[in-house]
């Protein structure tokens, strides 16, 4: 893959692609960011939510009279009288058509369905007066059924969470493709296994937060949210709220990690935004970490049967999977809870040119808590999946890891094509991304070294991962569903007074480098100096429309659209400097803050024509109005999402009598087309990996046959923690996709993609003198024991 | 209970219930936000501070066990300008993300240099490991540590 001759972006001093710092750090190191948590306004009540012990259970009666009584309480209100102000929700999209669900409310009404849903609000002067309030309601419940985990919800005859849906299967697909009973039957080898992925969750640092204020004057609700959507959420506060759009605001400022957690609604935050309406006050509810991990989105939680055929060339025929996944007992609003598994069963064998595919997922319900889409939604399982029977099969016909996938990867050069599940590739680069790998790593010594190691009881294991991405996604993801959720980003960029560019726009920062981004972007667009643009995001008063910051989307389409718009107001600036400078406009350009001419000589700066245009227009020619503000929007169309793609690998070291596994260095490779800040990249990408590393190792949530959730806090589900993991190396390939003018494709997803299956397959390269292969994450050391036979 | 302290070198006299830990009184009661609040458990080292100059989890600290003590925040070791070299590392590098465990991890990187001239990224490493960051992945976190520790070492050659 080459970069593109010149184009539109090489422009004179051109902020794209430099690993630039970020603007505004200041405010966040010396501990002076704007979190939610961080916000206090007048006459605001704190609001905590009494929950559930139990998994399923009816609540027979509510006696608050003590809690009322309590000093500091304002008020205690239950589920079905804040219905009375908030309508119930169902997240189902229409273009999933199987897809159900049941109606969920803010606060469960007459049943709870899972150890976590809130059952009553209890609002006082402070959290703590709410809490010690909350203790003394006294909820008689009364046990119902318990649908534990995945195997009990679709047993035959198990008892259906909601009875009016008929049973526990909440969505089902299947994908047939090619030849599949052919292609096993004309295989050398057929290689099987089971795969077990756990529970997970995001451990977003900041817990999810919301201060809802109601003004009775101006009949408005501001909402202050940690939020990846800000649009999305005003829609439907005010839709379940019964308000106009126009009467809700929502306010986003610095937000503590999401990861695709605060994507979703909540049904606390709906309960706080109808709790400020009903007190007419700004009510305030920040999750503590218990609360978290109830009632945060959990994600993964998959079985999947898998086989791959296989040739003894290498050439690999078919892929055959069979998957299953527990959510909660309901579909999280408004982007559901099968987004994962259609991924999962889409994605799988997508790096390959194998055209044999057949697939099935089933989502079940259970009383578990909720899952939705969380970083990297369905690509870990599926490059999981994919690249563990890459290995079993190479395994089976006696070749290199290597190897096999250098045979079945997608030639570089076969694009456009599209994958046997039918998703559409506009151009990938797995081969160059190969060979940049093994430019990065020295495979013959880590080898020779294993070798060496082996013979003294030292196991280490090197696996490889090769993925795609889903990025910037088109409205095919949500929008043709029903949701309103914007797959179309805005930018409106504006030449302040002083000459300085101000640039609004419609993506969203919780840490990716948003600001950056896009001011590198409107900065080399405008031809304006770095230190001269500022970014306004996250207030739906003061933004263009648009879908957020989630699925690696910000830079593809909110960048392009702030591209877009850079480069109107540019036209704009030298439609005027021309008139000022008595020159044709074509012949001018603007660079580092100044109209330059032919020449590149500086001519006229921006703050002149600002000073011109808004102070001395009676200087102007009477037929021109200058314009120094552009707006712009973009959506992709050509293709439904830009796939990236790219390679992991995974060193490591597995103590064959403890268990332990100790990750002694990763490598990724990967392919975001054009790169706006390569450090922010490459940040992503560790940043990914870390997560991916989490799942491969340590984190799962735990439950038990009653569904309880045993370690719901920090102590006990695990997280990387610095110690834990080695340094990340990045590589990069670049193929810009060519549906915009920049090129750029997302990068936030692609360290998780495949973080996790490259670490199980160093796992089983490390055990293969043992003659094991463990197929399940995370990979404990009990797991590796029982594999072992030593437990 | 009332309390005094001396809080980023001011003196500070409040009230403070038995059982409200240091990082909500000096969140709540003092406005100094920049000690946040992550696990209320003691795991994640968001809620970082220094107590007569020791670092310790804000969140397993009573507000009234600092009675008498000096107490310095994000803030305070900030305008003091005592790791203006080591912030200007962390943003050359982009050794933070969304910044919610930058205080706390500011203030364990700050101890562990003042303790160690010269740490290598492994005893870097194990030092931040009451820390928890999800955005970074450590990395950019220990390159930024390491190059604070290396350009002290030159000044004071």
């Amino acid at each position: 893959m080459s970069q593109p001759p010149l184009s539109p972006l090489d422009r004179p001093n051109s902020y794209i692609g430099r690993a630039l710092p970020r603007p505004n750090l200041a405010r966040l190191l010396q501990g002076r960011g704007q979190y939610v948590s961080d916000i206090s306004l007048p006459r605001m009540v704190h609001v905590a939510y009494l929950r559930s012990p139990y998994a399923h259970a009816r609540i027979v009666s509510i006696d608050a009279a003590a809690a009322r009584a309590q000093p500091g309480v304002v008020a205690v209100v239950t589920g079905a009288e804040l219905a009375k102000v908030c309508t119930p929700w169902v997240g189902v999209l229409s273009h999933m058509k199987s897809l159900k669900s049941a109606p969920q409310h803010a606060v469960a009404v007459e049943r709870a369905c899972w150890v976590g849903e809130a059952v009553a609000a209890v609002v006082a002067a402070s959290r703590a007066e709410a809490e010690d309030a909350a203790a003394l309601v006294d909820v008689t419940y009364e046990e119902l059924f318990v649908v534990a985990d995945m195997q009990a919800a679709l047993a035959p005859g198990a008892p259906a969470i909601h009875p009016e849906l008929g049973d526990n299967l909440a969505f089902e697909r299947r994908i047939e493709a090619g030849e599949v009973d052919a292609a096993f039957a004309s295989a050398d080898a057929v290689a099987e296994t089971e795969f077990v992925f756990g529970r997970h969750t995001g451990v977003t640092l900041e817990a999810r937060s919301i201060v809802a204020d109601w003004n009775a004057g101006e009949a408005r609700l501001t909402v202050y949210q940690g939020t990846q959507a800000p649009h999305m959420m005003q829609n439907l506060i005010a839709k379940h709220l019964g308000l106009a759009e126009a009467q809700v605001r929502i306010v986003c400022k610095d937000v503590g990690g999401s990861f695709g957690v605060k994507v979703h609604v909540y049904a606390d935050d709906m309960a706080t935004a109808a709790l400020a309406k009903m007190l007419r006050r700004p009510v305030k509810y920040i999750a503590d970490r218990v609360e978290s991990f109830l009632t945060d989105i959990h994600a993964r939680d998959h079985r999947c049967k898998g086989r791959v055929a296989v040739a003894k060339d290498g050439s690999i025929l078919a892929f055959e999977i069979d998957d299953v996944t527990s959510v909660g007992p309901y579909s999280v609003y408004p982007r559901t809870s099968a987004i994962e598994a259609n991924q999962v069963i889409g994605l799988i064998g997508g790096p390959y040119a194998t055209p044999n595919y057949r697939g099935r997922t089933r989502v079940a319900f259970t009383n578990r808590n909720v899952m939705s889409q969380y970083r990297g939604v369905g690509h870990p399982i599926a490059c999981s999946i994919t690249e563990g029977l890459v290995d079993l099969a190479a395994r089976k016909i006696g070749m290199d890891p290597i190897e096999i996938r250098r045979r079945n990867l997608i030639a570089d050069d076969a694009y456009p094509t599209q994958s046997a599940t039918g998703m559409k590739f506009e151009a990938l680069s797995h081969h160059a991304a190969h060979d940049k790998l093994l430019s990065m790593l020295d495979y013959p010594a880590l080898r020779a070294e294993q070798a060496r190691l082996r013979a003294v009881g030292v196991y280490r294991g090197i696996g490889f991962a090769s993925f795609i991405e889903v990025t910037n996604p088109s409205a095919a993801f949500y929008g043709v569903g029903g949701a309103r959720i914007s797959s179309q980003d805005g930018a409106a960029v504006r030449l302040d007074a002083a000459g300085g560019l101000v640039c609004q726009t419609s993506v969203t920062e919780q840490g990716q480098g948003t600001e950056a981004m896009v001011a590198q972007i409107v900065a080399s667009a405008v031809g304006a100096p770095l230190d001269k643009v500022r970014i306004v995001l996250g207030d739906t008063d003061n933004t263009p429309y648009g879908g957020g910051t989630w699925a690696s989307r910000a830079t593809g389409i909110g960048g392009e659209a702030a591209w877009r718009a850079g480069v109107a107001l540019r036209e704009n600036i030298l439609k005027v400097a021309g008139i000022i400078l008595q020159a044709d406009p074509a012949t001018l350009d603007i660079a580092d803050g100044a109209v330059i001419d032919a020449g590149k000589r500086p001519r006229v700066g921006l703050d002149e024509i600002a000073r011109i245009v808004y102070f001395r227009p009676d200087t102007l020619p009477a037929d021109l109005q200058p314009e120094l503000i552009a707006t712009r929007h973009y959506a992709p169309k050509a293709y439904p999402f830009a796939f990236t793609n790219g390679v992991q690998a995974s060193w490591l070291e597995v103590d064959a009598r403890t268990g332990f596994i100790k990750l002694l260095d990763h490598w990724v490779v990967e392919d975001c087309g054009t790169i706006i800040n390569s450090q922010l990249v490459d940040e992503q990408i560790r940043g990914g990996v870390a997560q991916g590393l989490g799942a491969a190792l340590l984190e799962k949530c735990l439950y038990d046959e009653r569904a309880q959730m045993l370690n719901a806090n920090m102590a006990d589900y695990l997280v990387p923690m610095a110690g834990d993991i080695p340094d990340i190396h990045v590589g990069h390939v670049v193929t810009p996709t060519a549906e915009s003018n920049l090129g750029a494709k997302g990068a936030g997803e692609a360290g998780a993609a495949g973080a996790a299956a490259s670490v199980a397959n160093a796992v089983n390269d490390a055990l293969s003198p043992f003659g094991v292969t463990i197929s399940e994450i995370p990979l404990t050391p009990e797991i590796v024991l029982r594999a072992l036979g030593v437990v | 209970m009332r309390v005094r302290m001396i809080v980023n070198g001011e003196p500070v006299t409040a009230e403070a219930a038995p059982r409200q830990h240091l990082a909500d009184f000096l969140r709540e009661t003092l406005g100094l936000t920049g000690t946040h609040i992550g696990c209320e458990h003691g795991v994640c080292g968001a809620c970082c501070v220094r107590l007569d100059g020791a670092v310790v989890r804000g969140c397993l600290t009573y507000a009234v066990q600092a009675d008498g003590a000096r107490v310095e925040t994000i803030e305070g070791i900030s305008d003091s300008g005592e790791i203006a070299d080591l912030q200007a590392a962390f943003t050359e590098r982009n050794a933070l993300q969304c910044g919610y465990c930058t205080p706390g991890m500011l203030l364990s990187a700050q101890e562990l240099l003042s303790e160690i001239a010269a740490p290598d990224r492994e005893t870097i490493r194990n030092h931040l490991s009451g820390n928890y960051c999800r955005c970074t992945g450590y990395h950019a976190i220990i390159d930024a540590v390491e190059a604070t520790a290396r350009a002290r070492a030159e000044a004071k050659r």
